[in-house]
């Protein structure tokens, strides 16, 4: 970050005192780090730089559709676009990005603790999460993948004249072969951390919601992935020797594959959205400082969707000549995750009931977060109802559906705790105003971009189309579908501004941003009490246990910008 | 630190107490272990779809394996695992030569595995029974025991959708999917649903051998008896077995490294953590081959 030597701090600033990033410098002395907090960073970094590949591929996308027939790429190289838009969000970006970017940097910090219980582990998990990375790159050199993120067999395992093809779908799924273990042992590792790294006094109704989240979180890689990766090392050895598991032409089954395939993706979505329900739990009560409504019903919520998300695979699969009677249990099982879902965000509501709320850009991601996650989660009912489902299957109404809970969710609780944490990871303030500028147009950009697409699709626009018109479309169908896509297309525009602003202001506060007092939102849980950015091992003195929610006992220091204990409890505090 | 001297080597920084750190490092082995077992789990489960799909296959296929040598690795690795829970236990009463013996002789079960299976493998490699389809043309049929050169190949070729609408390609005594009648499909049969829709699933399943001294004078790639795609068999039990000889290799590594460290005097009755979590590690190795070998050598 910085390439300050310690001893010669800058002149016009106060002397800082020694911390994680400028305790050792050097590029080894990032790569070979085993301070939680360092590979938090290195994650975070890798993770927005994949954000923004697979960004630039959705663009493409969406330029494509903007006009019927061939705009600028043909329908090849369409199916490799949102086969690598697809993957690289979901393996690369979605499912590392708030456990292990934020909460590898928070999680110990908000224990108490030094490090997460197994450092090796996490830095290891890290250069797995690399390799991957470099197999997904290198999957796209070697002609590339067009089977969709699902890898769905008979598209896996047909277009090769000679399997023993190492071609891009060979790469890219042993590629998650690798990340899913990248995730595993990031799961792990929290596990355990959580289990026995806790400090005296810190029951578990006494952690903060997010280790909830990440706990449940924890259990769903752990228990999951190991299913995607015996599964697509099937696939592999399916595609490059023909072992004829799944391949219907050598006898195998392509519904197994489904089946397999779903039972780890489906829980992948709560990996992808329970961190971030986490983060809202956290930013809802620090900025309206008040303390969380039905602490127990959001921590249970979250186990609750993690057990339930095991048990709805089938809801992917309806049109698949599944039996009819599994059907009607998935169906039946898929609307009861509206339970917990429900429970979060009608507790969410009643925290902001009467609180002091501060609209600073963490709380108005928060906010944004409930209003999409809201749509997300209603716009998902009628996909489980098996009758609506049959129309709306393989439409712009799936698309949209996924958007809003992947990105109008995940994504947006992930933006919310950047800004939130940004100034505990980096020690320096944002621009507030842009902040919220910039979040305003992602709320905007991808309400035009996403919510036009539940129109397209329940108007029948199948997905994975790289085209509207031509022999079969009507012309008054390719003429709606092109000003919707239009529309669609400006919001992506919109919201790539928003994203823009966010990276501008956020590189900008890194050189020329406040620096940033130790409380700055007034939050209660154990990051606040040590300085901004901490020291190497976090924490001079065993940190303060208590409530993490009670926010009485900090109060406003104008001189230092930030929040601190009441100099009344100053003695409890273990701080002066 | 400040409680640096009280903290003992072994001791990480970030851990207060050895007890924490052993907690710690137990419960990471077991979570690790629940991955293991759901990664054979899809295996298992494949297993399970694949026999339900193909009974004909899984029960021809199982008659090439010798159980002799099943059951001697069971009893191997049975007994390693025997030896590894006694080094466990020479680890927390510090005695350091019985620690030394007993992984050795864990190490030596682990190898003797392995050295079986070779036996196994070059045998069946060289009956031409390969994994896959890509490899599957190619083994030495000239130096096989039972093979005649004046007979053909028999249900050998892949299924293709010619071959599943004419039915002439296989002469074999599965029955074939399609009719002459039936029109040629761009889209190949297979796996249609559970073994009950499968057609000629209703006729009575024909013995696949009924005589032991005949498979051994006919080789099975000239069998008439041989039902389409029999070698599918040999995929997911190479794909199973070789996925858990890996885990033995694996083993195999994590034993030498604690007979280094138990050499050295790394362990003591204070800390004995790596043999312990080690021994877990082979106990589950082990577990999966238990359930292995029944389900190929014996049902």
């Amino acid at each position: 970050m910085t390439t300050n030597e310690v001893t010669t701090p800058i002149e016009s600033e106060p002397a800082r005192e020694t911390n994680y990033l400028n305790a050792t410098t050097g590029i080894m002395s990032w790569l070979g780090t085993l301070d939680h907090k360092r590979i938090g960073v290195m994650y975070l970094v890798s993770v927005l730089m994949s954000f923004f590949v697979a960004g630039l591929f959705a663009m493409v996308i969406r330029i494509e559709l903007m006009w019927p027939g061939e705009t600028i790429i043909d329908q090849d190289t369409y199916n490799q676009m949102f086969t690598l838009h697809g993957a690289i969000m979901v393996f690369l970006v979605l499912i590392p990005s708030v456990p292990a970017s934020l909460g590898n940097f928070v999680l110990p910090i908000m224990l108490g603790a030094k490090d997460v219980a197994f450092p090796r582990l996490n830095l290891f998990s890290y250069y797995l999460w690399v390799t991957g990375a470099v197999m997904a790159v290198a999957a796209i050199l070697f002609g590339g993948v067009d089977t969709g993120w699902t890898f769905y067999v008979p598209y896996s395992t047909t277009g090769v004249d000679d399997r023993g093809a190492m071609d891009g779908v060979f790469f890219l799924t042993m590629a998650v072969f690798v990340l899913g273990f990248s995730s595993i042992f990031t799961g792990l590792n929290f596990i355990v951390t959580i289990h026995r790294l806790r400090p005296p006094g810190m029951t578990w109704f006494k952690m903060p919601l997010f280790l909830w989240a990440i706990y449940a979180t924890g259990i769903l890689q752990v228990m999951a992935t190991p299913v995607i990766g015996i599964t697509v090392l099937l696939l592999a050895v399916e595609r490059t020797v023909g072992i004829g598991i799944f391949d219907p032409s050598l006898g195998g089954d392509p519904i197994l594959f489904q089946h397999f395939f779903w039972f780890y993706s489906h829980p992948a979505v709560y990996i992808m959205i329970l961190p971030p329900m986490g983060i809202i739990s956290e930013l809802i009560s620090v900025h309206s400082h008040k303390h969380i409504f039905g602490y127990r019903f959001i921590a249970f919520s979250s186990v609750a969707i993690a057990i339930f998300s095991f048990l709805v695979w089938g809801h992917h699969m309806f049109v698949s000549s599944q039996s009819p009677l599994l059907n009607v249990v998935f169906s039946a099982i898929t609307f009861s995750v509206a339970i917990p879902s429900a429970v979060k965000v009608f507790n969410w509501l009643a925290t902001l009931y009467k609180g002091s709320i501060s609209l600073n850009t963490p709380m108005l991601y928060a906010l944004s977060f409930i209003f999409l996650f809201t749509i997300a989660g209603l716009t998902g009912l009628p996909l489980a109802v098996i009758a609506t489902d049959i129309h709306l299957h393989d439409t712009y109404f799936v698309v949209a559906h996924f958007h809003y809970t992947m990105m109008g969710g995940a994504l947006t609780g992930m933006l919310g705790g950047i800004h939130h944490w940004w100034p505990k990871i980096t020690g320096r303030m944002y621009s507030e105003v842009w902040g919220r500028i910039a979040c305003g147009l992602v709320f905007v950009g991808f309400n035009v971009t996403f919510f036009t697409q539940f129109v397209l699709g329940s108007l029948g626009m199948p997905r994975r189309y790289h085209d509207y018109s031509g022999p079969g479309w009507a012309q008054e169908t390719t003429d709606l579908f092109h000003s919707l896509h239009f529309v669609s297309t400006m919001g992506s525009f919109i919201m790539a501004l928003g994203f823009f602003l966010t990276a501008g202001y956020l590189i900008h506060s890194l050189f020329r941003g406040r620096r940033a007092p130790a409380n700055p939102w007034g939050g209660r849980s154990l990051e606040w009490q040590c300085p901004s950015p901490p020291p190497v091992y976090n924490f001079a003195e065993p940190p303060h246990v208590g409530d993490c929610y009670d926010f009485s006992v900090l109060e406003w220091d104008e001189q230092e910008q930030g929040y601190h204990w009441r100099r009344d409890l100053a003695h409890d505090a273990g701080e002066a | 630190m400040s409680h640096a001297d009280a903290h003992p080597d072994f001791l990480r920084h970030h851990f207060h107490t050895p007890k924490q750190q052993f907690e710690a490092g137990k419960l990471g082995m077991w979570l690790f272990l629940a991955t293991e077992v759901l990664l054979f789990g899809g295996l298992f489960c494949g297993y399970a779809v694949w026999r339900g799909n193909h009974p004909e296959m899984f029960k021809y296929g199982s008659q090439f394996l010798e159980t002799k040598w099943g059951a001697i690795n069971t009893a191997v690795l049975i007994t390693s695992s025997l030896t590894m829970a006694a080094a466990v236990t020479a680890a927390q009463r510090d005695n350091r030569r019985a620690l030394v013996t007993l992984l050795s002789l864990t190490l030596a079960g682990a190898l003797v595995f392995l050295g079986i299976k070779y036996i196994e493998y070059s045998h069946k490699f060289h009956e031409g029974w390969f994994p896959g389809m890509k490899f599957y043309e190619k083994p030495d049929l000239q130096h096989a025991k039972t093979w005649d050169h004046s007979k053909p190949i028999i249900g050998n070729e892949p299924f293709t959708a010619a071959a599943g609408a004419t039915g002439q390609a296989s002469q074999s005594a599965a029955p074939t999917r399609g009719g002459p009648e039936a029109e040629p499909s761009t889209v190949a049969l297979a796996a249609i649903g559970p073994a009950g829709l499968r057609p000629g699933a209703l006729e009575p399943p024909q013995p696949a051998h009924d005589d032991h001294a005949e498979a051994h004078t006919t080789h099975p790639l000239q069998d008439p008896q041989r039902p389409r795609n029999a070698h599918m068999f040999f995929n997911i039990y190479f794909m199973m077995t070789g996925l858990h000889g890996l885990h033995v290799l694996g083993g195999v590594l994590l034993l030498s490294w604690l007979i280094i460290g138990a050499v050295k005097g790394r362990f003591s009755a204070q800390y004995f953590t790596p043999v312990d979590l080690g021994g877990l590690y082979w106990h589950v190795v082990d577990l999966i081959w238990i359930f292995l070998f029944p389900l190929f050598y014996l049902i």
